[in-house]
């Protein structure tokens, strides 16, 4: 058995830190499209609508490794090479946009459509309309659910690992081997897992909370 | 009569109006002129139609046929005439429909800055003017949530005041409310109506109409049943359906 010594956890440090940016890139990117797939959802055009539920029943509908694949081999088939990671970092966000449209298309749609009557009667714009009064409601009443999907997201990211990418579910399979330690190498990489994720559980459920209360 | 109504041109017309919901036909040939300053009152049983008369007028629902004119603007389709009609146009909700994620006066300053392009501290002082005559000014930095009924529907007047619009839509304004909330909107209403303001009110409250209305209209089924002044209204009203109807609602009353 080897010793668990500094270079260990510097490499276990480094598979963080991907798995922070990944996490984070897919995050930011998702919902930056998944407002305009919640948006197309929402459509009063139905071709929008139909294209964006087409979009959203594609990705919830395929395993995210194989959208990872798909997503890898395939742009490298086009014949564009790109690194692993900008590879990752877009299936990751086209997965996320999927799932975070279709979380915001139902808070959009749990406003009470006289929010929408109100705003139209006072001349408001969609722009308007949208931005000021829509979506920031929308937003409150979806932020447990989208926190619950951030919290999949963070655990997703470990299985870039299939296409080459050492991120910290890897990095810790690796320094694994090298230690044979597994289960002490595991339980550290379990405990970093449930270090970010439980907080953020915690802060979504304790929400939803809340607003339940709020509701009564 | 608090204030004599204009003779000049029509400040609003709906002229062979027809409206349907799927196979059900919702209006029926409303013909309907209001002059500058006219207080109309819109009263008949429920699914009548009233309610649905006064949303059309800023396109809120769509008409199948017909002419609606406001302050000289044909409603069509047009992105561009909706918005010149609902610029002179407010409306008040039987629920209020205050932004609940705004103070009070966020709520009556979005619409001026947004569709107006005023400027914020404009807007606020035209906020704060209206938020005084509805006497709620006192609440400005609250939330909605934590006014009662007839305080929120005040500020959703006041709301619909800050742009200045040139007549006012009223849809069961007090309906929502607790009993000892009405007179509060209903004197605000009032006040409205002294101050010149052009309004059409879809209500039951008779004693609102028959001291403020220049005419009193009633509906069934979707049709114009009959229109009078109030005196004629609630004295001799001519047809059965009225009759009927009033004998209903005075009785609880």
């Amino acid at each position: 058995m080897g010793a668990i010594g500094q270079n260990e956890i510097l490499f276990l440090a480094q598979g963080l830190k991907w798995t922070l940016l990944l996490s984070i890139i897919g995050f930011v990117g998702g919902g930056v499209f998944g407002l305009g797939i919640a948006l197309a959802r929402t459509s009063e055009r139905s071709a929008l609508r139909k294209t964006a539920a087409g979009y959203i029943s594609v990705f919830q509908g395929t395993p995210l490794l194989m959208q990872l694949f798909v997503v890898y081999y395939g742009i490298a088939l086009l014949g564009v090479s790109i690194e692993a990671w900008m590879a990752v970092a877009i299936a990751f966000t086209l997965h996320a946009s999927a799932f975070l449209g279709e979380i915001w298309r139902g808070g959009i749609q749990a406003i009470p459509k006289g929010q929408t009557e109100a705003a139209n009667a006072l001349g408001l714009h969609y722009l308007s309309r949208m931005k000021d009064v829509v979506l920031p409601q929308a937003f409150k009443v979806s932020l447990p659910a989208t926190i619950g999907f951030l919290v999949q997201l963070i655990k997703g990211t470990s299985l870039a690992a299939i296409v080459g990418f050492i991120e910290l579910a890897r990095a810790g399979q690796i320094v694994s081997n090298q230690t044979y330690r597994p289960l002490l190498i595991f339980g550290i990489v379990g405990a970093i897992y449930f270090t970010i994720c439980w907080p953020l559980s915690l802060y979504g459920a304790r929400l939803e909370n809340r607003m339940a209360k709020a509701a009564r | 009569m608090l204030h004599a109504a204009d003779t000049q041109s029509p400040l609003l017309s709906m002229e062979a109006v027809d409206k349907w919901y799927g196979a059900f036909h919702a209006l029926k040939n409303i013909n309907l002129t209001v002059r500058k300053g006219e207080k109309i009152v819109l009263c008949g049983p429920s699914g009548s139609g009233k309610s649905t008369l006064i949303r059309c007028i800023n396109a809120l629902e769509k008409i199948e046929k017909g002419t609606i004119m406001v302050e000289g603007t044909k409603l069509d389709d047009s992105g561009k005439s909706i918005d010149a009609v609902r610029r002179e146009v407010g409306m008040v909700f039987q629920s209020f429909n205050l932004f609940p994620h705004m103070t009070i006066l966020e709520n009556c300053t979005l619409a001026p800055m947004r569709v107006r392009g005023t400027g914020k501290a404009e807007a606020e002082k035209i906020a704060r003017k209206y938020l005084e005559r509805v006497r709620i000014l006192d609440q400005a930095d609250k939330f909605p949530a934590q006014l009662s009924g007839g305080q929120q529907q005040r500020v959703a007047i006041a709301r619909a005041l800050c742009m200045e619009p040139k007549a006012m839509l009223f849809d069961e304004p007090t309906s929502a409310l607790d009993p000892e909330m009405v007179k509060e909107v209903l004197d605000t209403m009032i006040g409205l109506a002294r101050d010149g303001m052009t309004m059409i009110c879809v209500t039951h409250e008779m004693g609102f109409a028959r001291q403020v209305a220049d005419r009193v209209i009633f509906m069934a089924s979707g049709e114009i049943i009959e229109e009078a002044p109030p005196e004629t209204f609630f004295r001799n009203p001519s047809h059965p359906r009225t009759q009927a109807f009033l004998g209903e609602i005075l009785a609880h009353h």
